[in-house]
């Protein structure tokens, strides 16, 4: 059991240490996801009177968005120079290797929403201290990186590789987008813990159904 | 196709006509017309059948994937293809006929009903389907990203539905099981039912017998251009 986190590890340090050094993936999505936010205020003419029924869906379509560019570069950045051959040559299972790259695009999404959270709220004035919107922050990435890396995997060998993801991705994530809107809204409006809990157990369902079977499924696609 | 094949197909495709005639009868001549919503009611009919059948293309796509993946038989993925395709054009159609009659009944095209709403999720899922196929660089890891898609795709729709009925729902759900319809309307739905999943059997076969002899050009092709390489492909 130790030895399979050492080596999920070991890949995941090896996607932070590369993305420490050339800052290319964090910083473009960051951007990017300002930008949704920035738009779709535009977009939606969003006022003092409209923040609540707009608020929820704009921060989650900025994630969703920001979350296909970043899981693009899961796979894509391993084509390049044939990296994804040296990776498949590693002494470890292959769903280590699906568990390591979950590991490190969570983690990003996590960074870059850390610090887009925060930021969206103030330009909205809501209040900036959420715990309970982090925690559905946190299970709708793990949502969107277990489906997402598998995807990744798969469209980084297609031809058109950055199109296809976002037409694989989106259907099979519409469950927990809707989940993630819908529960953010109920934070928003400071309701009960008991209000959302439906909508938290639809995001724990599909995360744990989703982990399974994409790590299950994860060798057919990479395998060459 | 073998002698025995077509032969089977043929007593197939007469039965499939036969039940196919008696459903349009039914439909249009001996079902009484629906009290409140009139005649446009009998779009359910062919509606809900061909909901019923796209579903069972894609279990069967579902099912073909799994084999296809675990025995690596091509025979699974050309079914599961077909099967999917069919699926697509059964969804849409599901997807014209529902406006139709939501035109006439609700007075909109379209609402975001949970229904519709993962139908049209599900029309999206199997349309990437197909794409990923003609996407991929090579036939068969386009056949093996497809399985992917086509386990991972269906495993989403229990998702799918129970989100989206937690989210909205306007539906006549169960209309069909508390007693709403009259025992001519589910005769005449059930024969409908049998007419279009005999349709949908007969087209996976054409589907099918059509792939095969794609695969059979193309190797031929492939001959004349290697000699020496011989691979048949086909069911």
């Amino acid at each position: 059991m130790k030895e399979l986190f050492t080596r999920i590890f070991a890949i995941f340090w090896k996607d932070i240490l590369s993305e420490l050094r050339t800052k290319e993936i964090a910083t473009s999505v960051l951007v990017f996801a300002l930008l949704v936010v920035v738009i779709f205020n535009f977009a939606f003419e969003a006022g003092a009177d409209t923040t609540g029924l707009v608020a929820p869906g704009i921060l989650w379509v900025a994630f969703t968005f920001a979350g296909v560019l970043g899981l693009n570069h899961t796979f894509a950045s391993e084509k390049e120079n044939s990296c994804l051959e040296g990776l498949m040559l590693c002494p470890v299972e292959r769903h280590v290797i699906y568990w390591g790259k979950l590991v490190g695009s969570f983690t990003f999404m996590l960074v870059v929403e850390a610090i887009i959270t925060p930021i969206f709220l103030a330009l909205f004035n809501l209040p900036i201290f959420m715990p309970r919107l982090a925690l559905i922050i946190v299970l709708t990435t793990l949502g969107f990186a277990s489906v997402g890396t598998l995807f990744s995997a798969l469209a980084a060998n297609t031809k058109a590789r950055d199109i296809m993801l976002p037409i694989l991705f989106l259907p099979i994530v519409v469950p927990i987008i809707i989940a993630a809107v819908e529960a953010t809204g109920l934070v928003m409006d400071d309701k009960s813990w008991g209000e959302m809990s439906t909508w938290l157990q639809v995001l724990i369902a599909f995360d744990v159904i989703f982990l399974v079977a994409s790590a299950f499924v994860f060798e057919f696609v990479v395998e060459e | 196709m073998s002698e025995k094949n077509a032969v089977q197909a043929n007593i197939l495709l007469g039965l499939g006509l036969a039940l196919m005639i008696a459903a349009l009868y039914l439909v249009f001549i001996y079902v009484p017309t629906e009290e409140s919503m009139g005649d446009v009611q009998r779009i359910f009919y062919f509606h809900v059948a061909m909901a019923w059948v796209a579903f069972l293309a894609f279990f069967v796509v579902f099912v073909c994937s799994i084999l296809y993946l675990w025995k690596r038989v091509i025979k699974w993925d050309i079914i599961a293809r077909s099967s999917a395709e069919l699926g697509i054009v059964f969804t849409t159609l599901v997807l014209i006929t529902g406006p139709i009659w939501a035109k006439a009944v609700w007075g909109a095209w379209w609402t975001w009903d949970a229904r519709l709403t993962a139908t049209l999720v599900l029309w999206l899922t199997y349309v990437a389907y197909l794409l990923v196929r003609s996407y991929a660089t090579e036939e068969f890891r386009g056949a093996r990203f497809a399985a992917v898609l086509g386990i991972v795709g269906f495993i989403d729709v229990p998702i799918v539905f129970l989100a989206v009925n937690l989210w909205r729902t306007q539906h006549p759900t169960r209309l069909v099981f508390e007693g709403g319809l009259t025992s001519p309307m589910l005769l005449t739905l059930l024969v409908s039912v049998a007419a279009f999943t005999f349709l949908y059997i007969l087209l996976v076969i054409q589907s099918i017998s059509l792939r095969n002899m794609e695969t059979v050009v193309r190797q031929l092709k492939d001959a004349q251009a290697n000699p020496g390489k011989e691979q048949l492909w086909t069911i």
